[in-house]
């Protein structure tokens, strides 16, 4: 099914160590935060239809570790935990994040982000931003798999500019 | 002289702040050189650099129009960007539809217990 623009994730790139991604549900905050942070929800959602949810571990405290680990229909383990910075019920969470597959000799520090996941209610529902703040440029780009350098947010507004002509 | 860093695909091309001012300028139409060496306030070897360095990845093309040589962008060299912000808002996207359906259970069940209740 497709959806409406106003239901779509917007992904931007505030500034070069950063990434934004927001979108809106039609559910009180507080729901958000449950599906967020119940292990059972988790796995019923954060596949992306991209595969079966094997692990998810939350142990939602400051200090606390998680871990979600994903299948893909092609069979490959892609995992992903961290640590909680910041719990606050149904409003914020700040936890790190590290992909478990780094390249070798890439510390975890080093490509690890601290993501702010925060649920703020409003008229039409829940709007849920992540920002994902790297440690720096590199660890952003190695995220994003590409060589780019600089100001990808300016290159994304020009794109948007000639979509129309690239779809 | 030394060489212009070696610039092997749209990625590097649109990485350095002039040429995406150039590219700006040319998502607006195609331009002439000397338009761009006006508005960018940028000396002409150094737009001609740039023109060179996203002709050389396909992002701009050139045609001859009397004496003038005009420039245009090429869409569909920068591509490749736009296909990976929208695979991973593609995939985002995909994880948020299947949270719309848990959600939609969530509420159910409240609405259900207060319903009980």
């Amino acid at each position: 099914m497709p959806m409406t623009d106003s239901r779509r994730a917007t992904v931007t790139l505030p500034t070069d160590e950063q990434i934004l991604i927001t979108r809106e549900f039609e559910a009180p905050k507080h729901l958000v935060y449950e599906a967020f942070t119940t292990p059972e929800l988790v796995r019923r959602w954060w596949n992306a239809k991209r595969g079966e949810v094997t692990v998810a571990e939350i142990d939602l405290r400051v200090g606390g570790k998680w871990r979600y680990v994903m299948v893909t229909d092609d069979g490959s383990e892609v995992g992903f935990h961290g640590e909680y910075r910041e719990v606050v019920p149904n409003e914020r969470l700040v936890s790190t994040e590290v992909y478990e597959g780094l390249p070798e000799g890439v510390s975890e520090e080093e490509g690890g982000t601290l993501n702010t996941t925060t649920f703020e209610e409003g008229a039409s529902g829940t709007t849920l931003t992540i920002l994902v703040q790297a440690p720096s440029k590199v660890a952003r780009d190695a995220i994003i798999e590409s060589g780019m350098e600089a100001g990808l947010q300016d290159a994304l507004d020009l794109l948007e500019q000639v979509a129309e002509s690239v779809r | 002289m030394a060489r212009a860093a070696t610039t092997t695909d749209a990625f590097n091309a649109v990485a350095e702040p002039r040429r995406r001012q150039i590219l700006d300028l040319l998502a607006g139409g195609e331009r002439p050189v000397n338009d761009l060496v006006q508005e960018t306030g940028l000396a002409q070897p150094q737009v001609s650099k740039h023109l060179r360095v996203l002709r050389e990845v396909g992002v701009v093309d050139v045609r001859e129009h009397g004496r003038q040589r005009v420039y245009r962008l090429n869409g569909l060299a920068l591509k490749p960007i736009h296909d990976w912000v929208k695979n991973y808002e593609r995939s985002w996207s995909e994880r948020f539809e299947q949270l719309d359906v848990v959600l939609q259970d969530l509420k159910r069940k409240e609405q259900r217990d207060a319903d009980d209740g």
